[in-house]
């Protein structure tokens, strides 16, 4: 078996495997929650590497696959096949059987090193125009998101513009939690007196389903949010809707905000009514409150953090 | 300072579960039901002098083995349970609380992998590895027998601490990993993640110890010949397991004392405040973690390899290429931690490499699993139950080891990280690879140990039920991973997940329907002990020593310890027509006394733990006093040893060797007919 790979069977056994995949999971919608059905640059390029990953992989599962119950037929006790019960060792099947899976793993390795670093979660996108910043505070069991630049916050919805790098600066108030939209791109934890950053783009409008991977208590199935992605001017639009609600992010909202609830159950305690859009929105956020929320825990990050 | 604080501590009337959850006291009542079932039985028929002093106090290989082995089964039997019940709950919990509230479900999936991981497959291994190993070098015992039981005591102790949280208090809800801070006392000021850091103590302490044990038996107790290159796989892979327990059991004892010291006396290793870091848990902890699951799965893979050889009737393909890569993966999986938390922030190129060497592992993995393939290859594979397991780990195990590819590449797990894509690869490795391996070894050594083989058409059916219901119950959580569900979650939203949660939940209850199967095949198995009964020692047509002996094996295991010049030296003896010869000298043999150390330090460490647990101070003093007696006062023991008298090893072996010439040998097709009375039909060289 050469170790040289071939271009064609790979792209025909990644497609393959895309075809099954696809319509595996096609008769259920993913309902805006999976990067199967990816909506940013970054969730593309982890479905491509994941369909990748499964063709290389492919070269040596599925002749173990076929091969051990093959065998185990073929040469089962009673039939007359050849028999030889003290062959034990061949230097040409060892080198095979070694060979080939060091070389699917230097190609992937290849994989690993390049084009999954460039997209790590700290780097920058490869996208045109101004980076967005968002800075996120998670609490149990909702995720409070500041926009510095607009002077805006808002618990339970985070909206982004399509097409821009959006840059979220990461920390926790409560217990560590994980911050993953599928429908985007990568997770990143969220810690306490430390600052963690995630770049993400979105490539088409929707809302997407965003959640906490990381169980942080009886409210965990609830921490949840929606990202919305908008055109730029419905982001616009959207920013002076904040702007215009009567909350601010002051002590008094952010003591509702720290107490173990929900979104839901926070925005209620707020005083706003139960709809279907349980986000909050505050018009204005305290200048270095990302930072002050760092600082609570750890004075030497909160003098690196950012904001 | 309230006097009943003085004498219960933190106890309390809500410590009973009757107070707070129906279900929570039906699962209480059970364990007391089954503890007073236990001890009543054992009461009404006397047997309580015979197992103190033939089972508990015995420093015998053999019978602490089965001892662990017992644990691990009663344990399993109950993480089971768990899973189906957590799985029940998710079919039911789209857009619905279902029937087990958000407290109660987090419980179950913290002690579900607590138990899973450190109170059955730690005992069946080792358990297993006990049973067997000895035997395979040509042993009597190993090297510390003492030590041993105290092992077995102290995982004793750990396991009764688990079955005593179902009825005082709450678990921990932080999974089996317990991550801070969510399991500092800021966020649960229980005792639930009490339970869990002494539960794992003592599990700790026990299997550091018997990676001791078992490392040191192994380098100096083989047989005259037996060199390393000469050793069965399977006792290849036990020492590689124990290198790991020694090197990975430390971190683990010290990271939770760690958390204990925070919860205990108000210290900050891994607070929010006062410059405490949780990622330094999580490193230590990984740092145990990762070289775990490959303590876990090792034993495993050595099984295979005697299971696939023996039911191959051929030599094991690449023995040495197998020890080789078992070796790698050995050492390999101290370079590997960091995957599991390649989401914590650090740079990418730190998240890279960790990632190839992840991969890496994956080389000799799949060389193990091909040499395994081509051992079949031109042999004459015979299906019994243990071979069955074998070829569904294989096929199974591969699928599992290829999702750990994908996890392994920083870029993806970015997206599948904590999701039940994470949770169904781990199921994959463990369930078709340790849970198959150890149901396979129980199978295959069950004659050696009681001298009658288990009921073979349970046994398959078992074999099916495992499989058929591990596919249905853990593939549907691939999807679900990769549409974006996390893991431990009592709810959920999103109406895509359903339709695969009940799937799942179906395949939960077909792995109950095998855990039936286990059960009824060893009731059946005892009642017909008789028909099945090998007494020769040789049902399988056995390759390595633990064969040359009767069955069930003689305390001192061999009458002569054997001399080998050759890998496989049963199947070399058998083919040179040199086995079954009686000896031209027999010899005093001297054994070890047994010793109540071992039970006395069990229980000791387990009131210990429970007074920890509960702040029941004096409870603590007093039985660490015991504890530190009981130790002393084994070092004024100088009558350690008794001997069996040259006269009755000869009078034993003479019989049995009269047994062997008066067995018809039976061919491999009447391996599992009533005529196999042990003894093989050898085919002449």
């Amino acid at each position: 078996m050469s170790l040289r790979l071939h271009v064609a069977p790979r792209t025909i056994l990644t497609g393959a495997l895309g075809i099954c995949l696809t319509l595996a999971l096609a008769g259920c919608s993913t309902h805006g929650s999976s990067f199967l059905a990816p909506h940013g640059m970054v969730a593309s390029a982890q479905r491509r590497w994941l369909l990748e990953t499964l063709g290389f992989m492919s070269i040596v599962v599925l002749p173990a696959l076929v091969l051990a119950p093959y065998f185990a037929w073929r040469y089962r006790y009673g039939r007359k096949a050849a028999y030889s019960p003290n062959w034990g060792f061949s230097w040409p099947l060892e080198f095979v059987i070694w060979g080939v899976p060091f070389a699917i793993v230097g190609i992937l390795s290849w994989y690993v090193f390049t084009p999954e670093v460039k997209f790590d979660p700290y780097h920058r996108l490869p996208v045109e125009g101004p980076v967005l910043h968002i800075d996120v505070v998670a609490l149990n069991w909702k995720w409070l998101f500041i926009y510095p630049e607009q002077g805006i916050a808002s618990v339970g919805a985070v909206a982004l513009p399509v097409g821009r790098d959006v840059e979220f600066d990461l920390t926790s108030d409560r217990t560590m939690q994980s911050f993953l939209i599928p429908a985007l791109g990568s997770q990143i934890y969220a810690m306490a007196g430390m600052v963690t950053k995630l770049n993400l783009e979105a490539s088409t409008v929707g809302d997407f389903v965003g959640e906490n991977t990381q169980f942080n208590g009886m409210g965990f199935q609830s921490d949840r949010f929606s990202a919305l992605a908008m055109t730029p001017a419905e982001f616009a639009g959207w920013v002076a809707k904040v702007r215009s609600s009567s909350l601010k992010l002051d002590q008094t909202s952010y003591d509702v905000l720290y107490q173990d609830s929900t979104a839901a159950e926070a925005a209620e305690t707020l005083g706003l009514k139960r709809g279907l859009d349980s986000a909050i929105y505050f018009s204005s956020v305290p200048q270095g409150f990302f930072r002050s929320v760092v600082g609570k825990y750890r004075q030497s990050a909160a003098r690196e953090a950012p904001r | 300072m309230s006097w009943w604080f003085l004498i219960f501590g933190k106890l309390s009337y809500g410590a009973f579960p009757f107070t707070y959850s129906i279900i929570a006291t039906m699962a209480a009542g059970m364990v007391v039901l089954g503890f007073i079932a236990t001890v009543g039985l054992i009461t009404v028929m006397g047997k309580w002098t015979y197992l103190w002093t033939e089972w508990f106090t015995s420093v015998d290989h053999k019978k602490i083995g089965i001892m662990y082995v017992i644990i691990a089964m009663v344990m399993l039997l109950r993480a089971v349970i768990e899973a189906n019940m957590m799985r029940l709950q998710q079919s039911m919990s789209y857009d619905s609380p279902g029937y087990l509230p958000p407290d109660h479900f987090s419980q179950l999936f913290t002690t579900h992998g607590t138990i899973m991981v450190f109170f059955m497959g730690m005992p069946f291994l080792i358990g297993i590895i006990n049973f067997a190993m000895p035997l395979q070098i040509g042993a009597r015992d190993v090297s510390f027998p003492v030590m041993n039981s105290v092992s077995l005591g102290m995982t004793f102790g750990g396991a009764a601490l688990m079955m005593a949280s179902l009825c005082l208090g709450k678990f921990s809800t932080g999974g089996w990993s317990g991550y801070p801070p969510y399991t500092e006392a800021t966020f649960q000021p229980g005792v639930g993640p009490d339970y869990w850091i002494w539960a794992l103590t003592l599990s700790g302490i026990s299997t550091t110890m018997t990676g001791i044990n078992f490392a040191v038996t192994i380098y100096k107790k083989r047989c005259p010949g037996m060199t390393l290159f000469r050793m069965p796989l399977f006792t290849w892979t036990a020492l590689c397991t124990s290198i790991l327990m020694i090197f990975a059991m430390p971190p683990l004892t010290v990271v939770t004392t760690m958390l204990a010291l925070d919860r205990y006396l108000g210290m900050h290793f891994f607070t929010n405040a006062a410059g405490g870091d949780m990622m330094n848990f999580v490193n230590l902890f990984w740092l145990f973690g990762h070289p775990e699951v490959y303590i876990l799965i090792l034993p495993a893979f050595g099984v295979y390899s005697e299971v696939v050889a023996n039911f191959s009737g051929k030599k094991l393909y690449g023995y040495k290429s197998l020890v080789l890569a078992t070796m790698c993966i050995a050492v390999l999986s101290f370079t590997v931690w960091l995957h599991h938390f390649f989401t914590m922030g650090q740079s990418g190129m730190v998240n890279a490499f960790y990632g190839v060497s992840t991969m890496l592992i994956g080389i000799p993995t799949g060389v193990k699993i091909f040499d395994w393939i081509l051992t079949m290859f031109q042999g004459r594979v015979r299906l019994q139950t243990p071979m069955l397991y074998a070829i569904a780990f294989i096929v199974l195990f591969t699928i599992g080891g290829t999702s750990g590819i994908i996890l392994a590449n920083p870029g993806i797990d970015y997206q599948v990280h904590n999701s039940l894509f994470l949770v169904a690869h781990f199921h994959n490795v463990l369930i078709p690879g340790t849970l198959f391996g150890m149901l396979a070894a129980y199978h295959y050594w069950f004659p050696k140990a009681f001298g009658f083989r288990l009921d073979e058409r349970w046994g398959r059916l078992a074999v099916a039920c495992w499989t058929v219901g591990f596919m249905m119950a853990f593939f549907p959580l691939y999807a679900l991973g990769l549409l974006g569900m996390p893991r431990r979650e009592v709810e959920y939203f999103n109406p895509a997940y359903q339709p695969w949660t009940i799937i799942a939940e179906l395949g939960a209850l077909v792995i109950m329907a095998g855990i039936g199967c286990l059960f009824i095949q060893i009731v059946v198995s005892i009642r017909r002990r008789a028909q099945n009964s090998v007494p020769v020692g040789d049902p399988w047509n056995g390759r390595t020593l633990e064969w040359s002996v009767r069955a069930p094996a003689p305390e001192y295991n061999f009458a002569v310890i054997p001399t080998v010049d050759s890998v496989d030296a049963w199947h070399a003896r058998k083919e040179r027509g040199e086995a079954y010869r009686v000896e031209p000298q027999y010899f005093d043999i001297l054994l070890p006394k047994n010793s109540a150390l071992g039970p006395v330090i069990g229980v000791g460490g387990a009131a210990a733990a429970f007074g920890l647990v509960w702040h029941i101070w004096w409870l603590v003093i007093v039985a660490m006093l015991v504890i530190i007696g009981a130790v002393i006062a084994r070092g004024f023991v100088t009558d350690s040893e008794r001997v069996i008298p040259a006269e009755e090893v000869r009078r034993q072996e003479v019989a049995w060797l009269g047994t062997v010439r008066r067995t018809p040998p039976v061919p491999r097709d009447k391996e599992t007919a009533e005529s196999n009375e042990g003894l093989a039909e050898v085919q002449a060289a």
